[in-house]
């Protein structure tokens, strides 16, 4: 493909259709994943159950966001069946006041990459229970009023409509005389008659059919739902000038808006005067903001133990970091779990086993040799080494079979860590997401993330919510243990059965100290006769003598029941704590189920085009692996490619440079990677293939933004960056 | 009543119904009756009749073209997105749709009066026709011979045809440089507060009398008729308010004619309406159900604000604020570390002692949007692609504008299109002091 154009510039050629059609997809999934994998003879089973893994993860969120969606959907449908039966039974009211566009203004945040699929499911919705007209329109293909109207025709008619423009194109191909057919222009009163002629047909299909009167009468005249996606980007005269037209329409054509509002209600006031404003009905559907979304997300995909893969500390952060500080976006935060999950099944051989229980017995049974001299070589397993006797190890190091059973345990082990550290980790937020100023984090992924790093316990923060939760009066300390208790109620592993029955035991202590307590009020009385003394005194000296001891006596004086009864139920969760959140790092074998890469996922979720260029042009040798290019200390060797060398020598100079120096020092140095004299016969004249390729060089500089011409000397250029070696 | 239109050529029953439905705009549909003459006759080529919205143009014009059944074709200068449109819907309506079939692709105008011309000696009309052009202040966009055309196109057709042109802007505004015929003008006046009192209670609702109605419609317009004229929105507000306004009526707790208690009652409900309902803060849907609910508690369009942003997108809209209003010499006071003192006096430049603030936004290159940005934020960024996304998408939430064109792709330009309380409030939840920043309130 070509251009004729000269101008320096992008041109995009989209593969035609039929292309796309003929070629097929000869290499699969598969051998695209087997490609360059570790320990490839795995490489099948692994793939397999990367795709079951994802599959499910693909359903799960799909399922999550029907869920999430389900309430605003439902009450947008609710809106739209009201606006058409109103229409409908027309009283005195309504025929009198203007008649008004019903507008749904559906508020959904700034995470754009995430309407799509809410629009998707909402015409869906649409289409089944209340209209089969819904148009939705992106803004980017409505940059008029006539490819608005076009696009909207276009949607809601099912067909082609003529545009000028293209029918110019195919007269020319064809040479028809004159045009036969009757041309449908765009305008509304082409789709108000589609409408007529639409709705006509249908309701007398409908009376043969003979159906019930009432549902006749509500599908006879079903309204016509136009979706602008993102109304921030719509050009405010195009939509103006659309709804003046619309509204003129309206007696004959009942139609609908919803805007897709990713910032402010108050944008559709920025953007219609009043004049336009006043012909709409708006009202307002507010969706759930994305961090709740995504504390939802990751909930049900990361705090369980029905996944297998799980992801580590530093992993989860810079997902989390993406999520929060860049796009506030669910779907790419999904998309970089998928990444994760495909990167850990591809480059962990040992990854067979991350499966659930039963399977990854099995496949640690049919492990080859090299997978468990892999397993030999985990660190965690290591660890794990080091801690037995001598014959133990021995034994591990050379029999298979002995290192299979051990590794059951291990997995087992595993297993058993993951099904109880999740109801305890959410316990333990349950009793600290409440204290003031959240030492350990408002979010239960904040707690997640700290359990993930280090032994919680021995954070200072752990300290001081103990402390607090020590000082919680005795109403709200034990709704916060009967929610723990609700948390542990389900769980079905026998530690945590047992935990829930000992924290049972402790609420049932604590009712009946409630009881008691009703029964005998008698501390308070033996506090309050020493204050009596203390009226009777009037000398300073004694005074200060007595509240001294009043102190003294209070701090050793026995502690109430109920504080005993607290103490001892926060040295309950303390044992919980620590038998069970300690990090995955300290299990063996965790190097199965947890990714751990987390500068793979930052490089390919958060790319950073300056720092590549800066990468490739002073040291090459990163992406162009030739051994010749290997340098030490930041040097960059003459044998680089010409941009390497002039980008290297231009670091040398100052804010301009002279463009003969620059040459000059380009072409000694190139010339000593010849091996040639810089200059065998001492005319000082350059070689002319030498000269182009400097050009080259320093053209493609220019292209990167490097140097730029400069107006203030002829033969220099400017620099734009700072800095040197 | 002195109104009552006579006109020769036209049945005095007809005229007497256009009366019926033409309250308080008798002189001006006599003046137009006069203008057109009798069916037969030729008309004046082209009237411009303007005056505010809702002053009963288009309103009297299609009652006397659909009453007194003269051929004729409204059409709206907003849906004609181009002239072949408007060609088409005129032919279409004058002679059917062989006729507009008969249109090549893109016409022009030359094509157009050839084919009219050429149906009309087919089909010469026994009547005047007329060409009724609603908003017609968007012709001057339309192509330079439109107008001029159309103004005197029964010279050009050789036809009976006169066009009415609609509009709320004057003829002086329209007329082009080349100059053009002179239509004849035609004024509609605002209504006053007696004729909109009559027009309104016209509208009454069956069920109730006559003078309970009319004293409605008079407390209604003693609350709006300071704000709002247009006679469209009061007939609106009107319906909206009068299901409260009988509440008392139909409980039996007050009698019709108890004027005072009435207003008692509904005196605030129409306060409450002009803050909400009339700006359309506040559907009138959800209006009519507060009615029902009495939750009074309903928070306007204009009410939501808030945005949620990323971080960085945060840091970002705060740096291309401060870009924004601050001028480009004073970034070293604020953003280098050891800058000295440097007094505001020394910065102020004479033109400079009016506030950046009644300025408004100026444009600021994309580096100097970074720069600004890597010093505000606090900890160490990296210039990740996300960043540079970010700034394109605060341009597609039109929280940044793009200035430059869309072609520049080297150093492109913004402005910043956020006020200063949304700003404000964005970097109190980043635990940023904006205002120490910004050289207006230094």
């Amino acid at each position: 493909m070509a251009t004729s154009s000269f101008s320096r510039g992008c041109f995009v050629f989209k593969p035609s259709a039929k292309k796309k059609k003929k070629k097929k997809t000869t290499v699969d999934l598969e051998s695209y994943f087997t490609d360059g994998c570790e320990g490839a003879e795995s490489s099948e089973t692994r793939f397999k159950l990367c795709l079951d893994l994802w599959n499910k993860i693909k359903t799960e969120t799909e399922d999550l966001q029907d869920e999430l969606n389900r309430n605003i959907l439902d009450s947008l449908l609710q809106f739209t069946r009201k606006c058409s039966s109103t229409r409908r039974h027309g009283n005195w009211a309504s025929q009198m006041r203007a008649s008004e566009i019903p507008t749904a203004a559906l508020v959904l945040g700034v995470n754009v990459p995430d309407h799509d699929i809410t629009f998707q499911s909402l015409s869906e919705l649409l289409r089944c229970s209340v209209t089969p007209h819904v148009a939705s329109l992106q803004a980017k293909e409505c940059g008029a009023l006539k490819h608005l109207m076009k696009r909207v025709l276009e949607r809601l008619m099912d067909a082609v409509v003529d545009d000028e423009e293209e029918e110019e194109e195919k007269e020319e191909v064809q040479h028809s005389g004159a045009p036969l057919h009757k041309s449908v222009h765009c305008s509304l009163r082409a789709l108000c008659d589609w409408y007529s002629s639409k709705t006509k047909k249908s309701s007398c299909s409908s009376s043969g059919k003979k159906r019930s009167s009432s549902a006749v009468d509500e599908h006879q005249q079903p309204p016509v739902v136009i979706i602008f996606k993102d109304l921030e980007a719509f050009n405010p005269k195009v939509l103006q000038d659309f709804i003046l037209i619309c509204s003129r329409y309206l007696d004959r054509l009942p139609l609908m808006f919803i805007f897709g509002i990713a910032t402010s209600p108050s944008t559709v006031q920025r953007m219609l005067p009043h004049s336009v404003s006043s012909l709409l009905c708006i009202e307002l559907f507010q969706s759930l903001s994305c961090t709740q979304h995504l504390t939802t997300v990751i909930d049900k995909l990361i705090l369980t133990h029905s996944f297998p893969f799980k992801l580590n500390g530093k992993v989860m952060q810079v997902l989390v970091s993406i999520f929060l500080y860049h796009d506030f976006s669910v779907r790419n935060f999904i998309k970089g779990l998928q990444l994760a999950l495909l990167e850990h099944f591809h480059s962990q051989p040992l990854s067979s086993l991350c499966c659930r229980k039963k399977e990854a017995q099995i496949q640690l049974q049919q492990l080859s040799a090299g997978d468990l001299d892999r397993i030999r070589q985990l660190p965690s397993f290591n660890r794990f080494l080091k801690e037995q006797d001598q014959q133990e190890q021995d034994n591990l190091q050379t029999d298979d079979t002995y290192l299979k059973e051990v590794c059951q345990k291990l997995l087992k082990g595993l297993h058993k860590y993951h099904k109880n550290y999740y109801p305890v980790l959410r316990c333990l937020h349950t009793l600290t997401s409440s204290l003031p100023r959240y030492p350990l984090g408002k979010q239960i992924r904040e707690l997640h993330l700290i359990c993930l790093e280090k032994n919680v316990w021995e954070s200072e923060e752990y300290q001081s919510a103990m402390k607090l939760l020590k000082m919680l009066a005795k109403d709200e300390l034990i709704s916060l243990l009967q929610k723990c208790a609700e948390v542990l109620q389900p769980v079905k592993s026998k530690k945590m059965k047992n935990a829930f029955v000992q924290l049972e035991e402790l609420l049932d202590k604590f009712k009946q100290l409630n009881a008691a307590a009703e029964l005998a009020p008698s501390v308070e009385e033996k506090l309050t006769c020493p204050v009596k003394n203390l009226q009777k005194k009037t000398d300073l000296f004694q005074l200060q003598k007595t509240l001294l001891e009043m102190n003294e006596s209070r701090r050793a004086k026995r502690m109430s029941p109920f504080e005993v009864l607290r103490n001892e139920a926060m040295e309950f969760v303390d044992g919980l704590v620590k038998n069970h959140l300690s990090p995955p790092e300290s299990k063996p074998l965790y190097e199965v189920c947890y990714y751990s890469s987390s500068a793979t996922v930052r490089r390919h979720l958060n790319a950073t085009p300056r720092t590549s260029i800066q990468a490739a042009l002073s040291s090459p040798y990163c992406y162009i692996q030739n051994d010749s290019l290997k340098s030490e200390d930041g040097s960059v060797s003459n044998a680089a490619p010409d941009i390497c060398i002039a980008h290297k020598l231009h670091l040398e100079c100052g804010r301009l440079i002279n463009l003969y120096d620059w040459l000059e020092a380009y072409s000694t140095v190139v010339s000593a990677a010849e091996g040639n004299d810089p200059d065998p016969d001492g005319s000082g004249k350059m070689d002319e293939v030498k000269h182009a390729r400097f050009i080259r060089a320093v053209s493609e500089l220019e292209f990167l933004g490097f140097i730029k011409a400069t107006k203030k000397k002829t033969d220099h250029v400017a620099r734009l960056t700072w800095g040197g070696c | 009543m002195e109104g009552l239109l006579e006109h020769p050529g036209y049945d005095g029953e007809k005229l007497r119904r256009v009366s019926e439905q033409l309250p308080c705009r008798e002189v001006q549909a006599g003046m137009l009756l006069s203008l057109m003459g009798e069916p037969q006759q030729y008309c004046y080529p082209s009237l411009f009749i303007y005056g505010h919205r809702a002053s009963g143009k288009s309103h009297v014009v299609n009652v006397l073209m659909k009453e007194l059944e003269l051929p004729h074709v409204t059409v709206s200068c907003v849906e004609c997105v181009s002239s072949a449109l408007l060609f088409e819907q005129v032919l279409l309506s004058f002679f059917g749709c062989d006729a507009a079939s008969l249109l090549p692709r893109s016409p022009s105008l030359s094509d157009f009066v050839r084919i009219y011309k050429q149906r009309t000696s087919e089909f010469p009309s026994k009547q005047t026709r007329y060409i009724v052009m609603e908003q017609a202040e968007l012709l001057r966009d339309a192509s330079v011979n439109l107008l001029p055309a159309l103004l005197r196109l029964q010279e050009l057709v050789e036809d009976n045809v006169s066009v009415i042109l609609l509009s709320e802007i004057v003829w002086d505004k329209f007329r082009p440089n080349t100059g053009c015929f002179e239509p004849l003008l035609l004024h509609f006046p605002d209504y006053s507060k007696a004729e909109l009192l009559q027009i309104l209670s016209a509208g009454r609702n069956s069920s109730y009398s006559a003078e309970f109605y009319s004293s409605y419609i008079n407390i209604l317009l003693g609350v709006f008729y300071t704000v709002c004229r247009d006679l469209r929105e009061l007939q609106h507000l009107a319906a909206l308010n009068f299901s409260k306004f009988c509440e008392p009526v139909a409980e039996g707790k007050v009698k019709e004619t108890e004027t005072h208690k009435l207003w008692k009652n509904i005196e605030p409900h129409l306060k409450k309406a002009m803050q909400t309902v009339y700006l359309r803060e506040v559907s009138s849907l959800q209006w009519e159900q507060m009615d029902e609910h009495e939750t009074g508690a309903l928070r306007g369009l204009s009410a939501h604000t808030h945005v949620e942003l990323p971080y960085y997108s945060k840091f970002l809209l705060i740096a291309a604020y401060l870009a924004s209003y601050n001028p480009a010499r004073t970034d070293k006071r604020f953003f280098v570390k050891h800058h000295g003192k440097i007094k505001k006096t020394n910065f102020l430049k004479k033109n400079e002692k009016t506030s950046n603030h009644l300025l408004g936004p100026k444009p600021f290159p994309l580096d100097r949007l970074l720069a600004i940005f890597y010093s505000v934020v606090d900890s160490r960024v990296a210039p990740t692609a996300s960043i540079f996304s970010q700034i394109s998408s605060l341009v597609t939430l039109q929280l940044l504008t793009l200035v430059s064109h869309d072609d520049q792709l080297d150093s492109p330009k913004y402005k910043c299109a956020v006020s200063l309380d949304f700003i404000s409030a964005i970097s109190r939840t980043v635990n940023f002091d904006i205002v120490k920043y910004l050289y207006d309130f230094l």
